[in-house]
């Protein structure tokens, strides 16, 4: 059964597996238009794991073209908003 | 019979302090497979077994800090008998003691006993497993009683404190002390080591800049045909690239040890690994110029996640021939390294920028990098080292061949 995903929904997920990437985050106090990569002390190799987290979880296709996309929280929500899990 | 002593994790170490035992006495053991957890100034490191056969005798007991050197066990090697049982622990120096700060004695002493061997105050020390449920459940391990040997944290304290946590949600505010500790005291072996390196070693240094530009379209192809989980990171190429220019400039693959250079068994590549609390380790990908650059991207991926959750091997720490830093994600052009000793030589990267380039008579934009060497002088002289990087450069124009 699909389940629609609201934008809070996507959020709270994508809150959590950065907190997977980066366990000393402060993530309360993430900005949510700002770079994750400008806030956060994570470099490609943990990016690219977030990006592999998220295609896990949300049974989604990421292009390595459109991964700026989800390089802010609002972004993550924009990209995901539309999507539904199984 | 076979001696399991307390192995050298890098020229820095002159002791750990044993956190458990993961074999009993009786077990069999097979090379390579974990015999014990070890916590050093850097990180809690599990440590493999160097021979395979029967444990007889398990002679440290957990909560010891023991020497480099140091005989921590008997192993009946297959094939051979029984013998009686050792009572006091007594090994030579093992070759690759290399410390500054103090020789191992030889014979050793027995090791102390348990109540001697408790670490100092504020100390934080805990198992792998017991830190990785730690980071999944949200507990500070600062804040944990540990009731394992020696007070080691355990997966079971972890729990218990989660529980306490859920029954009392104002926990109390995280505090620096236990990791500002391990912090301080990471801060004071890379001090060592590096003080070390710039007062033994007579470094030179070399840069050249490279084109990326086949490169990174290559890696743009490549990984369109790859799923998302198996795409390969640049820097994938760089180690590549360092590790088959090795083969041909194979002296810059080397440890020095009493006075001599000794060629490494193995092209075994350290990648730097900033850890998130602070520092940095330098984990081996063994064979690293035999891998695939799948095989090679997987391997990175498993280094670095194992280094930043305290889960990396004793051979990860032992083996690396070589040393490769990037730092171009921090904006660093250029990398002027220190050679991490008893190695002889460390690459370093900088960031990939767009410059303006002349390719068959125009100028045009292409993406280049910056690549430097600094290398031991004992060793190597500048033409090697030349040779060494315009190998690393031909190799990246050729990113399919990597």
């Amino acid at each position: 059964m699909n389940i629609p995903l609201t934008p809070d929904d996507i959020r709270q997920t994508i809150l959590h597996l950065l907190g997977e990437i980066a366990p000393e985050a402060d993530l309360t106090a993430l900005k949510p238009g700002v770079s994750f990569r400008d806030q956060l002390d994570i470099d490609s190799m943990d990016f690219l794991n977030f990006v592999i987290m998220i295609h896990k979880t949300f049974g989604v296709e990421i292009p390595e073209v459109d991964y700026p996309k989800y390089g802010t929280l609002n972004g993550c929500v924009e990209q995901l908003s539309d999507k539904r899990v199984t | 019979m076979a001696e399991f002593v307390m192995p050298t994790l890098g020229s820095d170490m002159t002791e750990g302090t044993l956190v458990e035992w993961k074999k009993r006495a009786g077990d069999r053991v097979v090379k390579g497979e974990i015999i014990a957890e070890v916590d050093t100034d850097k990180a809690a490191i599990e440590i493999e077994s160097f021979h395979t056969g029967i444990i007889e005798q398990l002679l440290a007991k957990p909560g010891e800090r023991i020497p480099v050197g140091t005989v921590m066990a008997i192993i009946r090697e297959e094939g051979t008998q029984a013998t009686p049982a050792i009572k006091v622990p007594v090994s030579p120096p093992p070759l690759q003691k290399c410390s500054p700060k103090k020789s191992v004695p030889s014979p050793p002493p027995a090791p102390p006993p348990i109540a001697a061997a408790i670490t100092e105050p504020g100390r934080l020390r805990i198992s792998p497993a017991a830190r990785k449920l730690a980071g999944e459940i949200g507990v500070d391990p600062a804040f944990v009683q540990g009731t394992g040997p020696g007070g080691a944290i355990t997966l079971d304290d972890i729990q218990r404190s989660a529980q306490a946590q859920r029954q009392q949600p104002s926990a109390p505010p995280s505090s620096a002390g236990e990791t500002g500790d391990r912090q301080a005291r990471m801060r004071q072996t890379i001090a060592a080591a590096m003080v070390r390196s710039k007062r033994e070693i007579p470094h030179y240094y070399l840069s050249t800049t490279i084109d990326m530009g086949r490169a990174m379209t290559w890696l743009k192809e490549e990984n369109l045909k790859r799923p998302v989980t198996d795409r390969l990171l640049y820097g994938v190429l760089l180690i590549k690239a360092v590790a088959l220019a090795l083969r041909q400039v194979p002296e810059l693959n080397a440890l020095w040890k009493e006075n001599a250079a000794i060629q490494g068994p193995a092209i075994h590549v350290g990648v730097a690994v900033s850890l998130r609390q602070g520092g940095l380790i330098a984990p081996a990908i063994h064979e690293t110029d035999k891998r695939s650059l799948g095989e090679l991207m997987r391997s990175f991926q498993d280094v670095v996640k194992r280094a930043r959750a305290g889960t990396l091997r004793s051979s990860e720490l032992s083996d690396p021939t070589i040393t490769v830093t990037s730092l171009g994600e921090q904006g660093v052009e250029t990398v002027f390294g220190v050679i991490y000793p008893p190695q002889v030589a460390l690459v370093g990267f900088g960031k990939v920028v767009e410059r303006p380039w002349v390719v068959e008579g125009q100028v045009v934009s292409r993406p280049v990098l910056t690549a430097s060497l600094s290398a031991d002088h004992r060793v190597t002289d500048g033409h090697r080292g030349g040779v060494f990087l315009s190998t690393v450069d031909r190799l990246l124009q050729e990113p399919g061949q990597l």
